[in-house]
Parts: structure tokens; C-alpha cells; sequence
């Protein structure tokens, strides 16, 4: 049993988004990088199943080499190995593609990732990824239990949840609760230090889109404040001004 | 040349952000000057209310009532779409961000090789290349992005764009796809569904709760206003977490992302990782007894009182403008 976790390297979710160049670069001044809080539930429930079924973890990022200490800490978590596609990762195509000729190279039985990354918040590269590999691509993952050859699984939707039954292999975004994040201990952080880290080069350069320049939302006006005694107030000003009711 | 929008129902109805996509269709054929605007549904649902695309601006929906789509079967869906796209000679497909859009849209970008953009907020400029702001770092800003592409996939955000309700009427065809066993691997065998409440990610108003609320027990507050106000009622993260409400109620960074007109947060403290699911809203009011919580500065209207006073007044005081 060979398995996948394909991770993002994303500023924390407490960041303040802010760019440079003229709005054309994120600025990542003062920014901490995280491992995407979906990949890390993907990660999590990796790492549950590698104990359970005796399987091998390997996690995959496309990025620069600035994404290595994410990757560490992947390993530190618990994957075997890690890959890193030497590239920017400039859009969800040529991320998918990335990880589609990976994927074709080493028969991966279970690819796992997040159901979006927090910052493009695409959802995009788990269904390009099937479908480029031609096989069963299912999101947004909230349980995952792996039986024999077949793998039940609960997915969201609009106000509730769906159970799908499917064989291996297949590919899931994940997201909570399919497992609790885990946090590395010290004897997982050593023995990342000396885990393999393979760097190889993208295969295909192509994309199909391309961002041009990055815009803030206009800042907020300040709050109106109402009376708790005088409700009636608020009912007003939501019927009258932001007309709404 | 035309553009193909994939509608989805549920429960018998079309869903109204599909329906908000067939308008964003019909806005972009105006716009660019593309020819008809096609809708298409699968799976059985009555044709009464597939003529509402007809009102949203379609001017003909095709429709395969094979049973075995009704579910959303992913992989088929792509497939059946997919095949419609070709057959009816369109350039562009417009849906709705969704659940099952996203995942059958990701497909569909291989097999037509269109370039896909999600989260699209508002329509193309099309004056010098091919240009949609979509918003990105979950609603904390916006990407202008360009596709290269000559077929595209836009999947279109709620409130992109106003719904059309007098477009016309919609001619329907019905059709017969063959779609291959392989499309069927994935087996929904159930589901497990809220029935006749309003859905948190297509409603107008929703009013949410967070650890203010004390306990489950008093939710019923929260449900009486959202029945007086025809809202969704969510929820915080915490919320969610401790088990108070389910896990598909929770709203934020990694939640359910709303959009809707007005936002009701009830005791809720406004966490950067809550607003960020709620930052789409159009108008916020935050209820809440610590006048230094963060989500007043995320508000337009504010009342700083405790929740289990003021929520039963302004119940009150809406019936009251009835």
C-alpha cells in the first residue's frame, strides 16, 4: 500500500494579506508558512492509516526551495519521504500535471490532499488529477476508512453529508473532521532531519491562467452602534438604510 | 458559439445560486456577444422546474432524467457534461461553486481543456484579454486573472451577479447520454441531509451562534429569529468543535464560506479564521456582551448586550414590522 499526501505551503490563517511589485507579488514580509490546514487533515489521516495498514507515506510539494521546512515537518509528522517539484507553482493546472506524472511513475494506491488551498482556495487539483490519471476523484472528504480493497467515505454537501463506497486507487480532498492534526514530537522532528528529501524538476511548463494583479477589499466603515434597549433601532436601519429586510 | 451552464438541483428544485448562474450566462452572452445561453440538468427533476433557468435567462435547457444521475456522481457527471458541452459547439461553461461544482468543474478542465476559474466574482473584462476577479486568500483579497485558454469554466460565487427573473422561456430538450460504467466507480450509498431548512451556502440571511450561546439548549433563540428573518442559522468553530451543532453548520476559514446579504453573528467573537468565512457578506450585525470583541470592527451594525436578552426583543420587534 503506497500512499500520497500532496501539501501546500501557505501563510498561517491569522496573516495579514497584504502584496508588493505594484500588487503583482504577495508579500511575505513577516508572514509565518503553515502546511494548509486541509492538507494537514489529509496528512493527519495518512498517517493513521500508514500505522494501521503498514503502508508507505510519501508527501509532495511543488514549490521553491523555501517550502523544505513545510515539507520537514511533514516528515516530522510522520511521512516516509518527501518530493519537491523545483517551481513556483504558477496555477492548478501545472500543479496537477506535477503530480499526475508523479503519480503515474510510482502507483500511488491513495492520493490525499486538501480539499482547497487557503490561499488560491481553488478546489481545483484533486479533480484535475483524477481525471488525468483516470481515476476516481472525490471532494470534499470528511471520512475516510479503508477497508480490503474498498474505501468508504463520508463527503459534504450543502447541509449534510453524503457515504460513497470506491476502490483503490483513488484521490480525495480532505477536510475536518477526517482526522485531528498532529503535532510533531522530538523523536519525529530528528528523524525528519535525515529523511530523503528528493527535488526534481517540473515536466510540463504549461498553465491556463495567470494572475496579473492582486486587489484588496475597500476597508470597512465603522461600526453604527444601537441601544440593547432599543432594538427597534437595528430593525429600523436594516429595513430602511441597508434595506435588507 | 454559446455557453453551456451546468445546473444543479436538489429535492425536487433548481438551485437558486444555479439559477444565479444561468443570469451570470445571460449577462455574459450580452456582454461578449456569444451566442444562446444552454442550460444543463441531469437526473430526475420535473420540467416545471427546469423552466425557472428559462426566467434566469436560458433560452433552451437540456435535460437527461437518467435516474442513475440524480445522486451526484462525480466522475458522470463530468463525463455527461462534458459530452453536452461538445454537442452543443460551446465555448464557455458557466456553474455555481458547490460541493459537487468544484469537483465535477476540476474534471471537466482536463477533459475540455478549458482553464478553469473559481470564486469568480463579477464578469469578465474581455476589452483586452480575458480578464475575471475572482477572490482569493478566502475573501481577504482579489486576483484580476487572466485565462489563456479558448475554452473556459468559470464557477461563479453567489451574488456575482443579480438573478434574473423575467428572462423568458426556456425550450426543453430531452436527451439520452451514454455515459460508460467506469463513471459509476464511486457508489453513493447514502446520505444523511437537514430536509426543508434553508442551506447555509445558498441562503440570503443567516444567523450564527458561537460560545456567547452557552449551550446547545439554547439554540432554539437563535432558530426562532432565523425563522422571523426566512435565514440559515450556522455557527463558530468552537461551536462545532465541542459538538453544540454539526460539523456542516460551522462557518470560516476552514467551514462553510457565506455570502450572503446580511450576517447575524450571536455571541460570537469574531476570530480572523470566522471572519474569513463571512467577510462575502454584504451587511454584518454583531450581538455581543464584550464591547471589545473584534468582530465590531468586521460589522455595520453592532449591539452590545448579552444574547439572551436581546435576542428574544429583536425577534420580537421583527414580527412586530410584519
Amino acid at each position: 500500500m503506497k500512499i500520497l499526501v500532496c501539501i501546500t505551503h501557505v501563510p498561517d490563517t491569522t496573516s495579514k494579506i497584504q502584496f508588493t511589485d505594484n500588487n503583482t507579488k504577495f508579500d511575505k514580509n513577516g508572514v509565518q508558512f503553515i502546511i494548509g490546514p486541509y492538507d494537514d487533515y489529509a496528512l493527519a489521516r495518512a498517517v493513521e492509516l500508514k500505522e494501521q495498514l503498514s503502508a508507505t507515506l510519501t508527501v509532495l510539494n511543488v514549490g521553491e526551495a523555501e517550502t523544505e521546512p513545510t515539507l520537514r515537518k511533514a516528515l516530522a509528522i510522520g511521512a516516509d519521504d518527501a518530493i519537491r517539484v523545483n517551481s513556483f507553482p504558477k496555477d492548478s493546472l501545472f500543479v496537477a500535471k506535477q503530480i499526475a506524472a508523479i503519480a503515474k511513475e510510482n502507483n500511488y494506491d491513495l492520493i490525499l490532499m486538501g480539499r482547497e488551498s487557503i490561499d488560491f482556495n481553488g478546489g481545483m487539483v484533486h479533480g484535475m488529477v483524477g481525471e488525468l490519471l483516470g481515476i476516481p476523484s472525490i471532494s470534499p472528504v470528511m471520512k475516510l476508512e479503508i477497508d480490503g480493497n474498498t474505501v468508504k467515505m463520508a463527503r459534504e454537501i450543502e447541509g449534510g453529508k453524503e457515504y460513497l463506497e470506491a476502490s483503490l486507487p483513488l484521490i480525495a480532498g480532505c477536510q475536518e473532521p477526517i482526522a485531528e492534526w498532529k503535532i510533531p514530537n522530538m523523536r519525529g522532528i530528528m528523524s525528519a532531519r535525515t529523511k530523503p528529501l528528493n527535488v526534481i524538476e517540473p515536466v510540463d511548463e504549461s498553465t491556463a491562467t495567470e494572475v496579473l494583479q492582486f486587489q484588496l477589499p475597500p476597508a470597512k466603515g465603522a461600526v453604527k452602534l444601537v441601544d440593547k434597549d432599543n432594538v427597534e433601532e437595528l430593525v429600523k436601519l436594516l429595513k430602511n438604510d441597508a434595506k435588507v429586510l | 458559439m454559446s455557453i453551456l451552464v451546468y445546473i444543479e438541483h436538489a429535492e425536487g428544485a433548481v438551485k437558486k445560486t444555479s439559477l444565479e448562474a444561468v443570469s451570470y450566462g445571460k449577462a455574459l452572452a450580452e456582454k461578449t456577444g456569444a451566442g444562446e445561453v444552454i442550460a444543463v440538468a441531469l437526473g430526475a427533476i420535473e420540467e416545471s422546474e427546469l423552466k425557472k433557468a428559462g426566467s434566469a435567462g436560458a433560452s433552451k435547457v437540456i435535460h437527461d432524467s437518467n435516474e442513475k444521475l440524480t445522486a451526484g456522481v462525480i466522475q458522470a457527471h463530468a463525463d455527461a457534461i462534458s459530452q453536452v458541452y461538445s454537442q452543443v459547439g460551446a465555448h464557455t461553461l458557466v456553474l455555481a461553486k458547490s460541493s459537487l461544482g468544484d469537483a465535477v468543474a476540476a474534471r471537466l478542465a482536463i477533459k475540455l481543456n478549458a482553464g478553469l476559474v473559481s470564486n469568480v466574482m463579477d464578469l469578465p473584462d474581455t476589452s483586452d484579454v480575458y480578464k475575471v476577479k475572482r477572490s482569493i486568500y478566502t475573501g481577504k483579497a482579489f486576483a484580476e486573472t487572466v485565462i489563456n485558454t479558448e475554452h473556459k469554466i468559470l464557477a461563479v460565487k453567489k451574488n456575482a451577479v443579480d438573478l434574473l427573473t423575467d428572462g423568458g422561456d426556456a425550450s426543453i430538450e430531452s436527451v439520452s447520454l451514454t455515459i460508460g460504467d467506469s463513471n459509476f466507480a464511486t457508489n453513493i450509498t447514502s446520505t444523511d441531509k437537514a430536509t426543508g431548512d434553508i442551506l447555509l451556502p445558498e441562503a440570503d440571511i443567516v444567523v450564527s451562534g458561537g460560545r456567547g450561546m452557552k449551550g446547545p439548549e439554547n439554540w432554539g433563540m437563535l432558530e426562532d429569529l432565523a425563522k422571523e428573518l426566512g435565514a440559515a442559522t450556522g455557527c463558530s468553530k468552537p461551536v462545532s468543535d465541542i459538538g453544540w451543532r454539526p460539523h456542516h453548520e460551522h462557518v470560516g476559514q476552514t467551514g462553510v464560506k457565506v455570502a450572503p446579504t446580511l450576517y447575524v453573528a450571536v455571541g460570537i467573537s469574531g476570530a480572523i479564521q470566522h471572519l474569513a468565512g463571512v467577510n462575502s457578506s454584504k451587511y454584518i450585525v454583531v450581538i455581543n456582551k464584550d464591547p471589545e470583541a473584534p468582530f465590531f470592527k468586521a460589522a455595520d451594525y453592532g449591539i452590545v448586550g448579552d444574547a439572551f436578552e436581546v435576542i428574544p426583543k429583536l425577534t420580537e420587534a421583527l414580527k412586530a414590522i410584519k
